[in-house]
């Protein structure tokens, strides 16, 4: 929503702000100011001229040398423009002045185009007769400006006098965002009540009068709405011998600073109107209208229509059209038929001023694929009241700029007429809302301010039908906060029973997470929830893979963003290829972010999502480096006894004989391995690289932050090494397991001190050895209590096939 | 017999001042106090003397042995801090070469945001929640006052998983969640991931994050959420920020408003930053709408209650001075070691 400075000034008389208090006045009572513009920014010494000769230019066949009447001076003006003649008055910028852009219309300079006397092939000149570009504007603003060269202005321009002033330039023009809700504020007017009611200025909105001849409407035109709830009212009047003329240029000039292009005196109305009112207007050649009659109706589903832009729309049953005794004529709200339309020929007009439903217009003209600008107002649900003010004051000004001749009365089908309501107002509640000590009579005021009135007798604030956005006293309260000024309402801090802060343990186990990540030098990254359908093959899932049961998007930004992740490695492995691509050595990323895992397909319950703390890297390191990060992260979470690592983990995507699913008690946590070589190569790693999966809901029923001290141990420790030939298939695992269930509460530790297989051992088989302390927690130990622990364990190990190295 | 006594006596004296190692002292200690050292021997030839003399050449002997012995034990001591001084010489090293450092990781900036967030709002009593990023229409929407076919259901392009269910495209349904479990007072913030259909650009994505509050109770007041808001922006970008409330409207706050903080880089004198007007706009908030406490099972006229909406990438482009959103997606190593 655009408008000029000087139209709102034409409804608030005594409005006298800069551009700057406005914005900010306007902004803080809720009208957002989004900017403005002058346009006369860059103008600077511009003054109407009179061309009082012209001569050819000595060495120049394009130029003339012209004299020029400034007024002050008569000044000697070389130029090119071809259409320069004597006793033109033109807009002539003098020597040191600024014009906005240059003659050919391209992109204008952010500071003008400073003007200096200087000589044009050899002959001085003393200024610059302007093109109606050079002055910031366009052809299409300036209907009336040629299509090459100089703006002429009108013979009864005044020499000397400020030419910016004549064309209308010295104008501001503000741009607006309106919230959805405040309707009326997509209107002049709408929004001259406001600056009325933020500056206190009194507001004089237009006087219409009903004008009209003394011949009926119906006898011209019938009405019939067939679906009255999609078209709470039609308003129809006639204007017969029209007379197609350019509108005047007060009238152009606000519709160009609004930035609408002039046409005619009939199409401006139209837009002057609906920028006044908000209302839309059609405007139909009543001798087209088959029947002189109007039926507003759904259309049937698959009809076809010619809309004036000269498109074939195919329609369906919600669709409204309007239609004559014999076929549509325009989609209702949206845009006119081909077949209707105003020509220049036109003799009679039907004028069409209505409203309706604006979820069914904003929904048609998704369909439809046409947003114009009347779907644009009406989409928002009009005041139904406005249509009959509006179609009034368009029959008004046609009458006024002698465009045609209006006939008597207006065709009105109205059913349910939308009057003002009632709203329960307590001054006491509202302050008592906002925290302020507003006394009732400023409340009042403000209310006045913006036509809302208030029954003492029912403490009711009554409600204009253009105030729709007005339902419950909350909305009144807020009347008064903005115009009260919500600077001034105090701040203070909610009072009341205290409330402990704090984040959830699961957030708690997070922070953890990010933590040892960092120590462990990983840093986090984030990807997003939606990816391809394409990463099952990516990572190498079978067809029948669970995992790619996943959740879609029905309206995606695209196929790679439009399921919903089931695993999240394919952003993690993304992240690490983009690394690679740029060269980065030794990447290490983390992530903690949810999976969303379908219960089923398709969706009828929201699916499960479950936090994911993924790990990955490539560069220095392995993947024992890697499983010492996450024995880190579940040691600093509370789970302190022995992970279980299985290498039938199953996961395609990874090295097969370089993966382990590890649990915990039994419940399997996660996952961890080498990134399989086609993997690396499908995203296009050019290294090895290692990711870990933390299951996070699997996690946190383990997890805890209870540490207790368990005294420093007092007794000496026995450390006895055990050098073993073990078979090459049986994992270190396997001892160790051995080790803790044999060994009981005598082994404190132990530790893997070689690991070798080679020339010295006979093959299929490995050697390896452990270092095991024992001790105990009350005595010191003894040979023989070590020894019965021994024994047992190694009768175990055998069980293995594992020997003690002689 | 004493005079040969001062004269080995001097000539050990004489020795011990010019030795320059532990061992040519210990060469020394051997030539005169050892078993046949020269000192040793004039005890031994002590017999020779007169049985009167006795006492007085004992003595002088003793004494000359406990002077050297005293010596000895001096030089021993010079010579080590001398060697000690040297040791500690000889190593000594550069210490401005390259520090050895561990690779540590780096938090996502909008982690760190994020954490800044929480710990102010935990520190004012508020909890924090979590609630789904795949959503029910109905607490996306409904339950939050825009009932289906309203605009602001294409303002926000949302992503559709079916008609009832969507990526949430805001994280205002936590607090309906919240209202419809917990009873007052109620004061939290839910932070999370939200979705929404914008293509990707410098400023846009379609999956960036927001942190919603809440805080419910008997008798809050507009007043109240100015406060704590303007408490919260002094705390998130120093005290002598300022704060303004602008009227907007959102369809779950009844008055609403926008908040704009005074421009953190140049204090409100305009910049390129704030675009030249001194502000820069920070959050949306507004009193719970009455239709929305009721919905959620809580009764309006017993209860009021104020809630807002940070845009935490906002905070992070702002407070970091990151110019282009798809920076905190792409996860390059050299951007995330800057934080």
């Amino acid at each position: 929503m655009n408008t000029p400075y000087s139209w709102i000034k034409a409804y608030v008389p005594d409005l006298d702000v800069t551009p700057q208090e406005y914005t900010d006045a306007m902004t803080l009572t809720g009208t957002k100011v989004e900017g403005y513009t002058r346009l006369d920014k860059n103008l600077e010494k511009i003054v109407v001229g009179e061309i009082l000769s012209i001569d050819p230019h000595p060495d120049a066949d394009k130029l003339v040398v012209c004299r020029v009447d400034v007024g002050s001076e008569v000044l000697q003006i070389v130029t090119g423009a071809p259409n320069v003649a004597v006793g033109q008055k033109v807009p002539v910028v003098l020597d040191g002045g600024k014009v906005a852009g240059g003659h050919d219309g391209g992109p204008m300079p952010e500071d003008g185009v400073r003007i200096t006397a200087g000589k044009l092939r050899g002959v001085m000149s003393y200024g610059m007769m302007c093109s109606i570009e050079e002055l910031g504007s366009s052809r299409d603003m300036y209907p009336d400006a040629p299509e090459e060269g100089i703006y002429i202005l009108p013979e009864d321009a005044e020499v000397g006098a400020d030419a910016v002033e004549l064309l209308g330039l010295h104008e501001t023009v503000f741009e607006y965002e309106i919230t959805s809700n405040r309707v009326d504020c997509y209107s002049v007017l709408g929004i001259a009540r406001e600056a009325a009611a933020t500056f206190r200025k009194e507001f004089v909105p237009p006087e219409v009068r009903t004008v009209g001849n003394r011949e009926d409407v119906n006898d011209y035109i019938q009405v019939e709405v067939k679906d009255g709830n999609l078209c709470p009212r039609y308003c129809a009047r006639v204007v017969k011998n029209i007379r197609l003329a350019p509108s005047p240029q007060w009238m152009q000039r606000r519709l160009a600073a609004c930035g609408i292009r002039p046409i005619n005196n009939i199409v401006d109305i139209t837009n002057y109107v609906m920028e006044e009112y908000g209302q839309p207007m059609h405007a139909y050649d009543l001798d087209q209208v088959a029947g002189h009659k109007i039926v507003v109706k759904r259309a049937e589903d698959g009809q076809e229509f010619q809309t004036l832009d000269g498109q074939v729309r195919k329609l369906d049953s919600n669709v409204l059209m309007i239609c004559d005794g014999e076929k549509a004529v325009g989609i209702a709200g949206i845009m006119g038929g081909e077949n209707s339309k105003i020509t220049d020929d036109v003799h009679t007009m039907l004028f069409e001023a209505a409203c309706f439903d604006g979820t069914n217009i904003r929904l048609s003209s998704k369909r439809l694929g046409m947003r114009t600008e009347a779907s644009g107002k009406f989409e928002k649900g009009l005041d139904p009241n406005s249509a009959e003010e509006a179609i009034n004051r368009a029959c008004q000004l046609i009458e006024e700029l002698d465009c045609g001749d209006v006939v008597g009365g207006m065709v009105d089908v109205y059913t349910t007429a939308l009057g003002p309501k009632r709203i329960a107002f307590r001054p006491d509640w509202a302050n008592q809302f906002l925290g302020t000590d507003i006394p009732k009579e400023e409340m009042l005021k403000y209310f006045e301010k913006i036509q809302l009135e208030y029954d003492e007798v029912t403490e009711e604030v009554i409600v204009p039908s253009f105030r729709q956005d007005l339902e419950c006293e909350a909305d009144l309260a807020e009347e008064v906060a903005r115009f009260y000024g919500y600077d001034k309402i105090p701040t203070t801090l909610p009072r009341g029973e205290a409330t402990t802060g704090k984040l959830s343990f699961k957030l708690r186990v997070e922070e953890v997470a990010r933590d040892v990540a960092e120590y462990c030098g990983f840093s986090q990254s984030m990807t997003y929830s939606f990816e391809s359908p394409k990463v099952f093959d990516k990572l190498l899932l079978p067809a029948d893979d669970p995992k790619r049961q996943a959740v879609t998007i029905l309206n995606p930004l695209g196929e790679d963003f439009s399921i919903m992740r089931t695993l999240p490695l394919n952003g993690m492995l993304t992240s690490l290829a983009t690394n690679y691509n740029r060269r980065n050595k030794n990447v290490r990323l983390y992530e903690l972010a949810n999976v969303y895992l379908p219960k089923s397909l398709p969706l009828t319950e929201l699916p499960e999502e479950r936090m994911q703390f993924t790990l990955g890297f490539y560069g220095e390191g392995d993947f024992f480096m890697m499983k010492g990060v996450v024995e880190e992260f579940f040691d600093k979470i509370g789970l302190h006894g022995r992970m279980a690592y299985n290498p039938e983990a199953g996961k395609p995507f990874l090295h097969p004989g370089r993966q382990a699913e590890f649990s915990y008690q039994g419940q399997v946590l996660g996952y961890l391995g080498e990134l399989h070589p086609q993997t690396a190569e499908n995203y296009g790693i050019g290294e090895r690289a290692y990711v870990a999966v933390i299951d996070m809901p699997a996690v946190l029923p383990l997890a805890n932050f209870d540490r207790k001290f368990e005294g420093i141990a007092k007794f000496p420790a026995v450390t006895r090494d055990l050098s073993m030939v073990v078979p090459h298939h049986v994992r270190v695992g396997q001892i160790e397991e051995i080790l803790e269930k044999k060994g009981g509460k005598l082994v404190e530790s132990y530790h893997l001190f070689d690991l070798y297989e080679g020339a010295q051992i006979q093959a299929g088989f490995k050697s390896v050895a452990y270092s095991v302390t024992f001790r105990a927690k009350d005595r010191t130990l003894e040979d023989k209590d070590v020894n019965a622990v021994m024994s047992k364990i190694l009768s175990a190990l055998a069980e293995l096939g594992i020997e003690l190295r002689s | 017999m004493k005079e040969r006594l001062e004269q080995v006596c001097q000539e050990a004296l004489a020795r011990l001042e010019t030795a320059d190692s532990m061992e040519a002292l210990n060469e020394i200690r051997v030539a005169y106090l050892g078993k046949k050292g020269k000192l040793t021997e004039i005890l031994k030839s002590m017999r020779d003397v007169a049985p009167e003399d006795r006492p007085k050449v004992g003595q002088l002997v003793n004494e000359a042995r406990a002077q050297l012995e005293g010596r000895l034990d001096g030089r021993k001591r010079e010579l080590a801090a001398k060697a000690r001084e040297e040791q500690l010489r000889s190593e000594t090293i550069d210490v401005t070469l390259p520090a050895k450092r561990n690779l540590v990781g780096h938090r996502h900036p909008n982690t760190i945001a994020l954490e800044e967030l929480e710990r102010i709002f935990i520190g004012m009593g508020y909890e924090v929640i979590e609630g789904p990023e795949v959503e029910y229409d109905y607490y996306n929407f409904e339950a939050l006052n825009i009932p289906a076919n309203h605009p602001a259901r294409d303002e926000q392009d949302t992503f559709y998983i079916n008609k009832d269910i969507v990526l949430r495209s805001q994280t205002s349904p936590v607090q309906v969640r919240t209202m419809e479990q917990q009873k007052p007072p109620i004061r939290m913030i839910a932070p999370g991931r939200v979705f929404r259909s914008d293509e990707v650009d410098a400023t846009h994505s379609p999956c960036f994050h927001q942190v919603e509050g809440l805080v419910i109770d008997k008798g809050i007041t507009f007043a109240d959420l100015k406060g704590t808001l303007q408490d919260f922006a002094r705390e998130l970008f120093g005290p002598e920020t300022k704060v303004k409330f602008r009227p907007h409207h959102f369809p779950f706050t009844e008055p609403s408003a926008e908040m704009d903080v005074s421009c953190f880089k140049c204090g409100g004198k305009g910049c390129r930053m704030c675009k030249g007007s001194g502000w820069i706009e920070i959050l949306g908030c507004g009193m719970v709408h009455p239709k929305v406490l009721r919905m959620s099972g809580i009764d309006p006229d017993e209860y009021t209650g104020f809630a807002f909406g940070i845009g935490l990438e906002r905070i992070t482009l702002l407070k970091y001075e990151i110019d282009d959103m798809r920076l905190l997606y792409e996860n390059d190593d050299r951007f995330l070691r800057q934080f």
